[in-house]
């Protein structure tokens, strides 16, 4: 068939990286060294399970449950893996405590580590070089950007994920929240609030 | 930096093919995390020297030349059954109809 016969067109091109990515999936097939099925599942996973509801629903449960809060700070990895959130990465994952006192961020400066388990597939200014260069360098001013003003007299502590640790942030509880129960405080914790470039939302 | 509206996962279906691909790799015991990061890191190191990575497409065209690159040097997709599997799928979406499934023959 002629390639631009009107008549019949032909099937939407994808850009030249799709087309590499199909020849890498199609030998990688071919040699049994992967099952389609299984890749449309971690797909599936990534895109519709797994994202920062989970990591809202642990912060929410630490908020609630000061001997979960512990353990959870003291080490994270079998606590969380209790709720089935542990990395496929093999991963340490650990938590910091924001607090009057110090407020914590977390970045990757050389890729894109990220607590996936708790919070999905990271954003895109997360894995941009904006980002991670600056949150080191200026972290109150990337704050800023996001609409964060924090008291002059709080510390802020960047952390500097790797492929073996991974950092979730836990914010500090809103006030006003004293008679919300575990669900709908997890409705509060937005996903920036555990990167550490937001705050929990305030309840109206 | 800051965006307001909520952003899908993957931007693009390719992104997280080549995404999927690699975490099924890691499961399989062909890729070790440390070593993909560390490489990855050096992509990104490099494609950055001359201009500001968005953290979008270039992202994951990073990506994809790390995979790319340790998979043929582990031999188990060599740069020249690429390009070769790569021009066969081009064809196949030249000269499939719109709207049928779009397959490469078996080699």
């Amino acid at each position: 068939m002629p390639h631009d016969d009107p008549d019949h067109p032909h099937a939407l091109m994808p850009p030249d990286p799709a087309l590499r990515v199909k020849a890498l999936e199609t030998i990688l097939t071919r040699k049994g060294l992967i099952d389609p099925a299984a890749l449309d599942e971690i797909i599936d996973t990534y895109q519709n399970r797994i994202g920062p509801k989970n990591g809202a629903r642990v912060v929410a449960r630490a908020w609630c449950d000061p001997e979960f809060r512990q353990a959870l700070l003291t080490d994270a990895n079998p606590v969380l893996a209790g709720l089935g959130y542990y990395g496929r990465q093999g991963e340490h994952m650990v938590v910091v405590e924001n607090t009057p006192r110090q407020h914590n961020m977390v970045v990757c400066t050389l890729c894109s580590c990220y607590p996936w388990p708790l919070l999905g597939i990271p954003p895109g200014w997360y894995k941009s070089d904006a980002y991670r260069a600056r949150a080191v360098r200026e972290p109150r001013k990337v704050l800023a950007e996001f609409g964060v003003t924090l008291p002059a007299d709080t510390a802020i502590r960047v952390w500097d994920s790797t492929a073996e640790i991974r950092y979730l942030v836990l914010p500090m509880r809103p006030e006003g929240t004293e008679g919300l129960a575990e669900d709908e405080l997890a409705e509060l914790v937005s996903r920036d609030s555990m990167i550490g470039t937001g705050l929990p939302k305030v309840p109206s | 930096m800051t965006q307001a509206a909520p952003e899908p996962v993957f931007e693009q279906p390719w992104h997280a093919q080549v995404f999927a691909l690699t975490v099924a790799m890691n499961e399989a015991g062909r890729i070790e995390w440390p070593d993909w990061a560390a490489r990855f890191s050096a992509t990104l190191k490099r494609d950055g020297l001359d201009r500001d990575l968005d953290g979008g497409d270039d992202y994951f065209r990073a990506w994809l030349a790390t995979l790319e690159a340790m998979l043929a040097e582990q031999g188990a997709a060599p740069a020249s059954e690429v390009r070769i599997l790569r021009d066969a799928w081009e064809e196949a979406f030249l000269t499939t109809s719109h709207g049928q499934p779009v397959r490469v023959r078996d080699g």
